[in-house]
């Protein structure tokens, strides 16, 4: 062998590693990706904002106080508000004064009238995440140290606000599992389009001696190498835009109603690999069809 | 065999290939000639009658021996059809790496075999920047390197000067000498005749042997 060899060392695969006609599969699966990444971001922030209603509310309740006869409202307000914090269950509680709780009835109610109506006194309680107090043991503590009051732990709303929660969760998922079904049977049909323009390879191949399986493998892991790359593509856009969404939105994200937590990019990651996973299962099925149509 | 809903191609066909023979098809444009070849070489299947390949009934066998079966035979194409994102030394080397245990001298082999068609300082190049001679001496070369029982050649000289076209001959020549099997279509009457080989003729659906003795 001289110095001035110019054989080829190692055989090219005998596939292209590249082809500009992978271009348009590559922007279908990138944009399908990017858009199915979102679909999986907005479903992670419905499913933590629905959380966040249901640990808001059951972490907190409001009593209002009626004074007694002969008591000031606030020396009620005052009263309860001892009571109610040295009961199990309650880790902080606070009493509203008239300001405050005028403060609440001002977008409703102008300076005049709230000058003379009689505004009740409540106390906001912060409850214990695990072991929170309930209403009952509440009120019974209440009623034993003398003091009139009603407890409203939310319950009303509460069941509001799971069943909006679990919608808003139902939702987000069926739309997240829509997006990547549609997204797959698009990658499935463009990288059948895309290997329509190998049946020549596929015809040499297969009259050159190559089994099924062989030509089939060889397709199937040409195209999930470019739909992974195009996969990553557009989770990687996704996580862009999910990252500014997080970053202009402050510590709570765009917004509190739907709010992104940085984990929420990690599952990004799955893009490629179901992208692969598609082009492969759709490029071996193909190529298989294909080949059906040779003896 | 039909293409669609058309008559049959061929009608009372019968012959065979001994073992180790050469024979050179001949026929009229359309008389089937490219038909008969794709058959042998399994690319389709017969609607009628019983081919043997190797001295297997081919409408009973698997795709997993047909595919046995074709990596025996080495065909070159009319139209050549090579893979145009593979070079010349690649595209050669196509059917030993499709053998389940190659020779370890397979890279010599194709070398060696690219300088016999006069590619040797070719190997790199794409098929897209050959000529039409040089293409078709590349699927000659890729029909050949893997030493073959079988060699159907669909006009191997067509795009070849005299030179090489006699070069190609004696190619096959040598290849027939080491036991293989050859039939070669041609529309060269000059090469035909020179070459003292027992002709097929094809004509009106079936075929005569025209000549024999050398095969």
């Amino acid at each position: 062998m001289s110095l001035l060899d110019l054989r080829p060392k190692r055989p090219k695969p005998l596939l292209p590693w590249t082809d500009r006609r992978d271009s348009v599969l590559v922007f279908v699966v990138a944009i399908l990706s990017f858009l199915a990444c979102l679909s999986v971001i907005a479903a992670l922030s419905a499913n933590r904002a629905a959380d966040g209603w249901r640990r808001d509310l059951t972490g907190s309740a409001t009593v209002l106080v009626r004074p007694s006869p002969g008591e000031s409202p606030d020396g009620a307000a005052i009263r309860a508000t001892e009571v109610l914090a040295g009961i199990r269950g309650v880790t902080q509680a606070a009493m509203l004064d008239r300001e405050d709780a005028e403060e609440l009835l001002r977008p409703w109610l102008s300076a005049e009238v709230l000058r003379d109506l009689p505004v009740p006194r409540l106390v906001t309680l912060e409850l214990d995440r695990e072991e929170p107090a309930t209403a009952p043991e509440l009120a019974r503590a209440l009623a034993a140290a003398g003091v009139d009051a009603t407890v409203d732990d939310h319950a009303l709303w509460m069941k509001d606000i799971v069943q909006a929660g679990k919608m808003a969760r139902i939702a987000a998922a069926l739309v997240a599992l829509l997006l990547a079904a549609a997204a797959a049977a698009v990658i499935a049909f463009a990288t059948r389009s895309a290997l329509a323009a190998y049946r020549e390879t596929v015809e040499v191949l297969h009259i050159t001696g190559a089994a099924d399986r062989f030509i089939a493998g060889l397709f199937m892991r040409r195209f999930a190498r470019v739909a992974a790359f195009a996969g990553a593509v557009g989770a990687l856009m996704a996580v862009g835009v999910a990252a500014a969404l997080r970053l202009a939105g402050g510590t709570e994200g765009l917004t509190p109603v739907l709010p992104l937590a940085w984990d929420d990019l990690y599952w990004q990651a799955a893009a490629p690999f179901a992208a692969a996973l598609v082009g492969a299962i759709a490029a071996r099925q193909a190529c298989l069809a294909l080949l059906k149509t040779m003896p | 065999m039909r293409y669609g809903k058309a008559p049959e191609v061929f009608s009372n066909l019968s012959f065979q290939l001994p073992t180790g023979s050469f024979h050179f098809l001949t026929g009229a444009s359309g008389a089937g000639k490219t038909s008969l070849l794709s058959l042998i070489y399994l690319a389709h299947r017969a609607s009628e009658g019983r081919i043997e390949v190797f001295g297997r009934d081919v409408a009973h066998a698997s795709r997993e021996n047909l595919a046995a079966l074709r990596r025996r035979i080495g065909v070159v194409f009319q139209d050549i059809r090579l893979l145009d994102h593979l070079n010349a030394f690649d595209n050669v080397a196509l059917p030993l790496r499709l053998q389940k245990n190659p020779s370890k001298s397979w890279r010599e082999d194709v070398a060696e075999l690219l300088t016999f068609v006069g590619l040797g300082d070719r190997a790199g190049v794409f098929p897209a920047s050959l000529s039409g001679g040089e293409r078709q001496r590349l699927a000659i070369a890729r029909a050949v390197v893997a030493k073959p029982d079988l060699i159907l050649a669909d006009e191997p000289t067509g795009n070849v000067d005299p030179a090489m076209s006699q070069r190609i001959l004696r190619l096959l020549n040598l290849l027939h000498r080491q036991g293989t099997t050859v039939l070669v279509a041609s529309h060269d009457p000059v090469l035909v005749a020179g070459s003292g080989r027992p002709v097929l003729h094809l004509q009106d659906g079936g075929v005569t042997l025209m000549r024999g003795g050398a095969g």
